[in-house]
């Protein structure tokens, strides 16, 4: 089984290479003429105003802890639904209650109002 | 010297480095991308042990979600986007020096720790698939409970990470 | 096996035979072998880009009423080297203060990000780069490099507007996971195995048929992961100038347009494996590579529906987007997953109509169901018009010099 990761592993880095390589002979074969103006940061064509930070929003940091609890039950999912064939009714039970637990949680989530985009 | 030896030696150093450059490091979002090589580099080691399914998911959690909900919290704190100064003080080589004893200690007793000092048979291919674990997982004589009482701990997790981070809507609005 | 009947595991073992006659050892050999394999692979995919560039470039124009390219070379095939030539002489201009690692490693990783897809899609039945048992997650997993690769170039441009753009597209991206994650357990149950050899091995019939509403779910998360319209909220030039490559130029720049379009077709060979059947199709038993081509008809097929999804439909805003995700989407593909559990461990083995009967009915009542929850809440909670006043000039309407267009 080891030599399928090597494939794996051979093929990312050859896929991390690829683009690495195209932009380095791009990067040899075009000009070079910075100056100052067209290496400012881009404000719509303005000057920036202010030191550059943004008004970071906490929904943003929701969707993400609801994305981890999902992404987790899932991946513990994962095994019970590989051996969905081979268990008998009551495996396929414990796995509905996995899933309605964590239903019930997403319409805590939902009710408490935190999946607004405000 | 295999090959796998070397990828190991060459994982293993790519991985303290990047843990090394994660704690040492002076802009905060530069420590949050030095620990998704690490990340990275651990789902390497477990590829290596032939736990594929451990190594996917290392990936898909932590550096799919782990590391991106570090990287918004990072950014919610407005002074992530300043430098800052190297993070040693006067103390730093105390610390060092107590750290290190530590550490060797640890590492002596783990070594030599009985229930390691017995190798252990590697498992059998039909033994190493995900749907032993599944069946293991499922079976009221083996981690049924366990499943199920995980289930209960996202949704605590859940539950209290929305009352702590969701801001309150007032009352009448 | 023969050449004809299968020309690419042949050329693989004279290859094989080959280098063992030159006394290379048993695992150098599979090395070689593998790096050529994956290298043919990437280069490969690459270049294919260029092809597809130009085959959507013309189909939406045509979709658009209008031509598209047409002036280099016949039918305008050339024009996607002409602009690769373009693009490869542009300069890069580094803004400044940037960070030189994250900016320049954003647009590589991009790309890796989606090639790395490639490496465990079976192309036939005996040509496949490896069967490794948890295939489904790597291409899950590797997602999440892409998104990774969006944080780094917000985060690398020293610009407020690329930083906004790159979370809001990491936003989108990690809503849209959720229930791509959840659907791909339908599957996985039926063919009883993560690895994507055997969930193709394992469709007789395709999935498509046992699970139709997981597959129009897997296929609207598909979309939206992509960022095409009418997901393509991050890159609106009305919105976000530009989202979060909003400060490469030249090869860079095309770079993520290659990632791009390399992931919309990237998703429609997925979409193929899992849900249409792969290789599958008649024939194949005795031509393992009638299977190569039965994969590459599906997966353009599908493709077309992406491409005329893009040119039909408008945009979403992002409180609409991530409403259809998680109060739609989400519920929706945890009670399939319930309900197929349930209906197909209660009905005997075996019976095969009988099965595709009792999921298809099922697949129904869940899809009429939503329907009627969706329609139910959209009646309580209308859409607020500003005015009542519709300031349409209709040729009919207008009096003969009188008002004119009414405000």
């Amino acid at each position: 089984m080891l030599h399928e990761w090597l494939y794996i592993g051979i093929f990312l880095t050859i896929a991390l290479a690829i683009p690495a390589i195209a932009l380095t002979i791009a990067g040899i074969l075009s000009p070079k003429k910075p100056n100052p103006i067209k290496n400012s940061t881009y404000e719509c064509g303005m000057e920036t105003v202010g030191v550059s930070w943004i008004q970071f929003k906490v929904q943003y940091y929701i969707y993400g802890l609801v994305f981890l609890v999902f992404d987790v039950e899932t991946v513990l999912l994962y095994p019970w639904a590989v051996a969905y064939n081979k268990v008998p009714l009551y495996g396929v039970l414990e796995g509905i209650l996995f899933v309605f637990i964590l239903a019930s949680g997403l319409i805590y989530v939902w009710r408490k109002g935190a999946l607004e985009w405000v | 010297m295999t090959g796998i030896q070397i990828l190991f030696i060459v994982n293993a150093l790519v991985i303290i480095f990047s843990a090394v450059m994660t704690v040492t490091a002076r802009h905060m979002i530069h420590a949050a991308l030095w620990f998704v090589l690490a990340l990275l580099g651990v789902a390497v080691v477990y590829a290596m042990l032939e736990a594929g399914f451990f190594a996917v998911v290392q990936v898909l959690i932590y550096v799919g979600a782990i590391a991106i909900l570090i990287i918004f919290a990072v950014m919610l704190t407005r002074r992530a986007l300043e430098d800052q100064e190297k993070p040693f003080n006067r103390a730093s080589l105390v610390t060092l020096l107590i750290v290190g004893i530590v550490f060797v200690g640890l590492i002596l007793s783990i070594r030599f720790w009985p229930l390691l000092q017995s190798t252990t048979v590697p498992l059998s291919p039909d033994q190493l698939t995900v749907g032993t674990l599944g069946l293991a997982l499922t079976d009221p004589q083996q981690f049924a409970l366990p499943f199920e009482v995980t289930s209960i701990l996202l949704l605590a997790a859940m539950i209290g990470a929305i009352y702590i981070a969701h801001e309150r809507k007032e009352k009448g609005k | 096996m023969s050449f004809i009947q299968d020309p690419i595991p042949w050329v693989i073992h004279w290859l094989e035979t080959l280098l063992i006659g030159w006394g290379l050892s048993e695992s150098l050999t599979q090395v070689v072998l593998f790096v050529l394999g994956a290298g043919l692979i990437s280069v490969g995919a690459m270049f294919f880009t260029t092809m597809l560039i130009w085959a959507e470039r013309k189909i939406g124009g045509r979709f658009q009423d209008r031509l598209g390219p047409n002036r280099v070379g016949p039918w305008g095939i050339f024009q996607t080297f002409a602009d690769m030539l373009k693009i490869f002489t542009k300069e890069y201009i580094n803004p400044v203060g940037v960070d030189k690692v994250p900016f320049n490693l954003a647009p590589v990783l991009s790309v890796a990000a989606v090639l790395a897809i490639w490496s465990v899609i079976p192309f036939s039945q005996t040509v496949f780069g490896t069967d490794i048992s948890v295939g489904l997650l790597i291409i899950i997993a590797v997602g999440g490099l892409g998104e990774m690769a969006i944080i780094l170039a917000g985060f690398g441009s020293n610009n407020k507007y690329a930083l906004l753009g790159a979370f809001r597209a990491v936003a989108q991206l990690i809503s849209y996971e959720v229930p791509l994650v959840i659907v791909l357990l339908i599957p996985v149950m039926f063919s009883g195995s993560m690895g994507l050899n055997d969930i193709v091995a394992a469709q007789k019939i395709p999935f498509i048929i046992y699970a139709p509403v997981a597959c129009v779910i897997f296929f609207i998360c598909s979309i939206a992961e992509n960022g095409r319209a009418p997901f393509d909220l991050i890159e609106a030039d009305s919105e976000l100038v530009a989202g979060y490559n909003i400060e490469y130029s030249g090869l860079k720049f095309g770079m993520f347009f290659v990632a791009d379009f390399l992931h919309a077709f990237t998703s429609a060979i997925v979409f193929t494996t899992i849900f249409l059947g792969g290789w599958q199709g008649p024939g194949v038993e005795e031509m393992p590579v009638l299977g190569g081509f039965y994969l590459l008809l599906k997966t353009l097929v599908v493709y077309f529906m992406m491409l005329a999804i893009r040119f039909t439909v408008p945009r979403f805003r992002i409180d609409q987007m991530m409403a259809l995700n998680w109060k739609v989407l989400t519920p929706l593909s945890l009670v399939a997953v319930l309900v197929t559990a349930v209906v197909d461990k209660s009905i005997p083995q075996g019976n095969s109509l009988f099965r595709i009967a009792a999921l298809l009915v099922a697949n129904l009542i869940l899809w009429l169901v939503a329907d009627r929850m969706i329609t139910a809440f959209r009646k309580r909670h209308p859409v607020q018009v500003v005015s009542n006043k519709r300031p349409l000039a209709r040729p009919e309407r207008l009096p003969a010099g009188g008002e004119g267009i009414s405000q």
